[in-house]
């Protein structure tokens, strides 16, 4: 592809860190603005990385400079993607079926993880830096599960 | 009168013939993560309180670090790219092996993450959550593996001798889309707790 003209590599990439550091911060600081969180984190998480992967794709794989044929293979399969996923989505989303049932129940699945988990217990001394940078996200959890706070 | 033969491409397409190859590799492993990605959305829909719960545990920071690493080495092999275009096999080895580099650090970012939450208990057998993050974080890992060894014989098996220039341009392509897939993990496995 050497007949078009590179884009700027540079301004691309200041491009895609600076989604990066939003696509991080954005989840931080959504509980502030209360009914409109959960918009904001699956904007800011999902949304930029979709932007994201759309940048690499255009401009360091010079997709948009490359022959139809690439585009079409990759529409091809992420059509069939689509297909496999709506086809189980709409049996597998629920918790039984024509004689079957999951194995677990959800409350019980609560219940282990909790049990399991160390951000919950604050427990391990011995890495607590990782404690606090899991912190919020303990927090976070109690926000949106409630009723399964523990103290 | 004999003609003596040489190499031409005989590409139908119009894409040379091993660039179109990486871009089957890339369609294929995008049914492969699309794959494991889909399923993981699926329980993540379907068991939402509990997958939360587990997703706490994982380390924002690192996961956060080994993105910066993936998107730099990104530009990187970008630029070892448009060098290997000006036949400039100083530089363009010389921003293999930074990528290379970085994906190193990434693999040890990784190794350090899977250890700790190894030591707290967490395995690939523990929960469903468990067994998607290391499968899907761990099958990325080994692709950014092969993608480092494979650079590597470029760099010292054909740019140093000034032969095969498009390697760079395809194991390029393989490595933009294994960061595509980490831009994805990233928010799905750290941030949507």
């Amino acid at each position: 592809m050497a007949g078009h003209n590179h884009p700027s590599y540079l301004k691309i990439y200041i491009t895609l860190v600076i989604l990066f550091i939003v696509s991080v911060a954005g989840p931080e600081v959504a509980p502030a603005f209360g009914v409109f969180a959960k918009p904001i984190v699956l904007l800011t998480a999902f949304g930029i990385a979709i932007w994201k992967a759309y940048l690499v794709c255009a401009y360091f794989m010079h997709l948009k400079f490359e022959k139809i044929y690439a585009p079409y293979i990759l529409l091809a399969c992420f059509s069939l993607l689509f297909v496999f996923f709506f086809g189980t989505a709409t049996d597998a989303m629920f918790a039984n079926g024509h004689n079957w049932v999951k194995p677990v129940s959800e409350e019980a699945a609560v219940e282990e993880a909790k049990a399991r988990s160390y951000v919950l217990h604050g427990s391990h001394d011995d890495h607590g830096e990782d404690q606090h940078d899991d912190s919020d996200g303990a927090d976070h959890d109690d926000d949106h599960d409630s009723g399964d706070k523990e103290h | 009168m004999a003609h003596q033969i040489i190499a031409t491409s005989r590409s139908r397409t119009g894409i040379p013939t091993g660039r179109l190859a990486v871009w089957w590799v890339i369609g294929s492993e995008i049914l492969i993560f699309g794959g494991l990605i889909a399923s993981y959305l699926l329980n993540r829909f379907n068991h939402g309180p509990s997958w939360s719960i587990e997703a706490a545990n994982t380390n924002t920071f690192i996961g956060a670090c080994n993105t910066f690493w993936l998107l730099t080495s990104s530009l990187f092999v970008v630029y070892a790219h448009a060098a290997s275009e000006r036949r400039d096999a100083a530089k363009t080895r010389m921003w293999i092996w930074l990528t290379i580099m970085l994906g190193g650090f990434f693999m040890g970012f990784k190794a350090y993450e899977y250890t700790t939450e190894i030591h707290h208990g967490f395995t690939l057998f523990t929960s469903n959550f468990w067994s998607f993050y290391y499968t899907a974080t761990g099958l990325h890992g080994f692709h950014v593996l092969c993608g480092m060894v494979i650079m590597a014989i470029i760099a010292e098996g054909d740019i140093k001798k000034g032969q095969n220039w498009h390697r760079v341009e395809n194991i390029g392509l393989y490595w933009h889309f294994v960061d595509i897939v980490w831009i994805f993990l990233f928010p799905l496995m750290y941030i949507a707790k």
